[in-house]
């Protein structure tokens, strides 16, 4: 518990900093909102009257006190372009990522365990080898590349899912393993190291001797050891993950937070980069302590000390 | 009908290797009577393991297998079964436990979860009944409290307690065979002799026969029946209990007894089997022993021997017990290492002092909470006092976890963050000392470690690891004359001299410590503070590694800090003793006096439980329990909880050590 709350604390610390580097980044990029929304041909005193509607003439450090007093109530202002809420623009964007990662998640597990494990299990064999070279070329190949050869593929040849957007499960499909290929084949991997270097320790040397099978073997006694740097491993690629989304989402014109997070830096849209990379950080955060939560789960000698 | 088990019949289980096939057991006889005590014993290599795990079915797959003879457990040939026959086998009729109970068991599982796994597969209960179950065989192995430790990690046991789960496991199925590799190697001999005894308690009360797998002469004598002595690969003596121990027969057997250490042995050298056993990818033409043989002649080199029984029972693989076959009387060959007095050849005078250690404390801090806040100490060392005279050796000895190594890094300022009290080395006491002073001070005092394999730099040569110390502390900055040095280092540990242009991964266990022991050498210490420097070694190479200890002594007038754990290697090098338990010293005194009239419980119980050879101790002292936590030591005398002489002022206060020669801690000695 004691755990838990030293690393919310330093949870909060990230946060705060990440938030006040964005604004200030952000900012200081050149490119003006104002001549983005009126154009270069606007009056001055067009501009300065919209500079002042969307609080853009008040000193920097005004500006942002106001952003940071705002975001502790959850307010990012209105967007620049859409005149919606940001809040509101990014809950109707948010489900739309949350179920992009999650099946991408979904896919490279049920892709990364299976394999990993046949080819621990079956080292230095055929199925071993082809394995690895699945995972090597998941691994190599861009999703900005695969994206497009699945279109081509599967909708444009095969006609099997829909192009682009979000419109029912048929059009999760691609996406999803655009998205989760390259954690497939990274995951794979880890799996396969992790677990034969188990199935090497002693205690599986007792497992046998106790006349298990070999399922019940690898399965109980091996991969529950062989999770630990798997789950490191899965943590840490989770933030590539939602680099990777940024791009997915573009490839597909997926309606998540990648895409409005592009759009909205192109257009100098300040409240939203802010709101957006503040989410996303808080993403980084929150999958972080999960990783350490969910190791626990799976090392009692975290959970219960080792003394 | 019969009262064989077991019977193995020419078993030879080979595996492939870079180098070419491996014969790790080699056409191998020998049977296992019911309800009876047999034991394999050799070194290291070998194939006491392999022959076991061939006996289980679980020799490591796809490089080994079993390329021929018989494994006959009552009616089946283990050696013929499918994988799938071997599984209703193993943990049902045949169960094993392994030498390392620290590994051996799964860190993710509790060990309810791992004893009733073995009771579902062989015994199909349910689980209420499973649970049940589980609780009486953690009764019936020593656990106390099993109701609540069904539910534990193996990490939160202690090392023998670990070992009894696994004796747990392997009786979950009702074995008739308990097989038990190296079972109390990696334990203290407090712990050891607990879980000897409680596996003898079993054996009685199930009538399992137990397949003993130890390197442990000792062990061997207070729990075999029948004994098997392998060598490269095959069985050289297969005897009773009774004939092994006063007259093993093979060359091999008679070498092992002589190699080990002992108080009467103390002015001499041991005899060490010189050279190593010859790798068993080779083809042999002859006896494999007969290149270390001290019986051997031209005859040996040309012919392989075969078995030949004696009329007492025994049989023997060596050609000097083949009948109609005349040894030439001249040939016994010139043992290298033959018994000698060692003499004294430099001429110090043993009275004068060379370290006097007094109440040295090293107090571990323990960090908790969000601010790193020191929470408590551990007391590693809690107030040491001894000292050491000039050329001599006082060994250090206790648990593990006594704190003997933390004595012994405290002294030669290791731990100087954590380290108080008075460590006065000649004139100086050290702790006053900056860390530049104590620069110019660290050659006259070295350390070797326990384990020769990682304390050095695989990337070194060995002449630069050797070499680094002079240059270091600007012992010889001459490059030739430290060439010169390294050369005769070399020569003096019994090494030559070309291996200095070698990496240590290219020597053996044994000529590791050497070189380890010319490194120290190096900077010309007066004080070697020796870690547990043989017991990572064979016998045969321990009783090298102490000669050569004991020869260097003799030459350069060293004195040793000797700590370590085996109580026959103390009796054969120290002269002085101090027992440790929970970070003081219990007793202190001249080896020969504690040794046989010891004062303190603590040390009566440390020596009862060493099996020693050829003596009936049978009323031994057992020592209950583990050694407490040093964090959180018990009040009063330290030891009262596990003591079997307690009185009630043990509890309230720690006793005042007297003084004397054979000084002693102990309210019953007040």
């Amino acid at each position: 518990m004691n755990y838990l709350i030293s690393k919310l604390f330093g949870a909060l610390i990230v946060i705060f900093g990440v938030a006040t580097l964005v604004f200030f980044l952000i900012h200081f990029v050149p490119g003006d909102p104002v001549e983005f929304i009126l154009g270069d041909s606007a009056l001055s005193v067009d501009k300065a009257e919209l500079r002042a509607r969307l609080g853009l003439d008040k000193p920097i450090l005004t500006q942002y006190a106001n952003f940071m007093s705002g975001a502790l109530h959850f307010d990012f202002g209105d967007s620049f372009h859409k005149k919606i809420p940001v809040s509101e623009l990014i809950l109707s964007r948010l489900p739309a990522t949350i179920q992009l990662t999650f099946t991408s998640i979904l896919i490279a597990l049920l892709i990364a365990f299976p394999l990993g494990t046949l080819a621990a299990m079956k080292k230095d064999t055929a199925v071993d080898r082809g394995a690895m070279m699945f995972s090597l070329l998941g691994v190599s190949i861009p999703n900005f590349w695969l994206g497009p050869i699945l279109i081509m593929i599967f909708s444009l040849g095969l006609g099997w899912f829909p192009v682009s957007g979000n419109e029912g499960a048929g059009s999760w499909v691609l996406p999803s393993i655009a998205l989760g290929t390259a954690l497939a084949a990274i995951l794979a991997r880890m799996v396969r190291s992790s677990l034969l270097e188990v199935l090497n320790e002693d205690y599986i040397r007792t497992a046998k001797a106790k006349g298990l099978t070999q399922f019940q073997i690898v399965v109980k006694h091996g991969l529950r050891n062989a999770l630990l740097p798997v789950i490191t491993l899965l943590g840490l690629q989770l933030g590539a993950l939602l680099g990777g989304a940024v791009i997915t989402e573009t490839v597909f014109s997926w309606p998540g937070i990648g895409k409005l997070t592009v759009d909205a830096i192109l257009s100098r849209d300040y409240p939203v980069v802010q709101a957006c990379v503040l989410l996303i950080s808080l993403f980084y955060v929150f999958v972080n302590i999960s990783t350490d939560l969910v190791y626990a789960w799976a090392d009692p000698r975290i959970r219960t000390g080792s003394n | 009908m019969s009262d064989i088990l077991l019977e193995v019949k020419n078993l030879k289980t080979y595996l492939d290797t870079p180098r070419g096939v491996l014969r790790a057991v080699d056409n191998i006889s020998f049977s296992i009577k019911k309800g009876k005590t047999f034991a394999i014993v050799g070194e290291s290599g070998c194939g006491k393991s392999m022959t076991a795990l061939s006996i289980m079915g679980l020799v490591p797959e796809p490089a080994g297998k079993i390329a021929g003879g018989e494994i006959r457990l009552e009616k089946d040939d283990l050696a013929s079964f499918s994988e799938f026959q071997m599984r209703a086998v193993r943990g049902k009729r045949i169960a094993m436990i392994f030498q390392e109970p620290m590994t051996s068991l799964n860190p993710v599982l509790t060990i309810g979860d791992q004893i009733r796994e073995s009771i579902y597969v062989h015994k199909g209960l349910k689980k209420l009944e499973a649970n049940a179950r589980v609780i009486d065989l953690l009764k019936a192995v020593g656990i106390p409290d099993p109701a609540r430790r069904i539910d534990e990690y193996p990490h939160q046991l202690s090392g023998g307690m670990k070992q009894r789960v696994m004796i747990a496991i392997a009786l979950a199925g009702d074995p008739d065979l308990l097989i038990a590799d190296e079972p109390t190697t990696a334990l203290d001999v407090t712990i050891q002799a607990q879980v000897l005894q409680l596996l003898k308690d079993l054996q009685a009360k199930t009538g399992m026969a137990i397949l003993l797998i130890t390197h442990d002469l000792g062990v061997v004598y207070e729990m075999a029946d029948d004994i098997a002595v392998m060598y490269a690969g095959e069985v050289v003596e297969l005897s009773d209990r009774q004939s092994f121990f006063t007259t093993a027969k093979h060359p091999y057997s008679q070498r092992l007894f002589k190699s080990l250490p002992s108080m009467e042995k103390r002015l001499m050298s041991l005899e060490a089997i010189s050279g190593t056993v010859p790798p068993l990818t080779d083809t042999f033409t002859g006896c494999r022993f007969e290149p270390r043989c001290d019986q051997a002649w031209m005859f040996c080199t040309q012919n392989i021997p075969t078995i030949n029984k004696l009329a007492n029972g025994q049989q023997v693989l060596c050609h000097v017990y083949t009948e109609g076959l005349e040894r030439p009387k001249s040939v016994a060959k010139e043992s290298e290492t033959s018994t000698q007095a060692i003499a004294l050849s430099k001429k110090i005078d043993k009275n004068q002092n060379l370290l006097k250690v007094k109440n040295l404390q090293v107090h571990f801090p323990i960090h908790k909470g969000l601010f790193k806040k020191i929470a408590g100490y551990v007391y590693a060392v809690d107030g040491v006092e001894m000292e050491i005279k000039l050329g001599q050796t006082l060994a250090l000895v206790g648990e593990s976890g006594c704190g003997k190594t933390t004595v012994g890094k405290g002294i030669i300022q290791l731990l100087r963050e954590f380290t108080r009290g008075e460590v006065k080395f000649q004139a100086d006491n050290l702790l006053n000392f900056s860390d530049a002073e104590l620069r110019e001070k660290r050659a006259d005092f070295q350390i070797i470690f326990q384990d020769p394999y990682s304390s050095m730099n695989p990337r070194m040569l060995v002449g630069d690891i050797i070499e680094e110390g002079m240059i270091s502390l600007q012992i010889e900055l001459d490059k030739d004359k430290r060439e010169k040095k390294v050369t005769e280092l070399l020569e003096m540990v019994g090494l030559s001299e070309d291996m200095r242009h070698r990496y240590p991964h290219e020597f053996s266990g044994g000529q590791r410590q050497r070189i380890c022991i010319a490194r120290a050498l190096a900077v010309n210490p007066k004080l070697i503070v020796c870690d547990e420097p043989t017991s990572a070694l064979d016998v045969s190479v321990q009783a090298q590694i102490l000669n050569l200890l004991k020869e260097l002594q003799a030459k350069l007038g060293l004195a040793y800090l000797f700590i370590t754990h085996d109580i026959s290697v103390v009796a054969y090098l120290a002269d002085q003793i101090a027992v440790m338990y929970l970070g003081r010293i219990v007793e202190r005194g001249a080896v020969e006096e504690v040794l046989t009239s010891p004062k303190h419980p603590y040390t009566k119980a440390l020596l009862s439980a060493v099996p020693v050879i050829n003596s009936e101790n049978n009323n031994k002292q057992f020592l209950q329990g583990d050694l407490p936590s040093p964090s959180n030591p018990p009040k009063g005398c330290h030891f009262h909880p596990r003591c079997p002489e307690v009185i009630d002022k043990c509890r309230v206060a720690y006793p005042i050590c007297n003084n004397d020669e054979h000084s002693t801690c102990c309210h019953l000695y007040n």
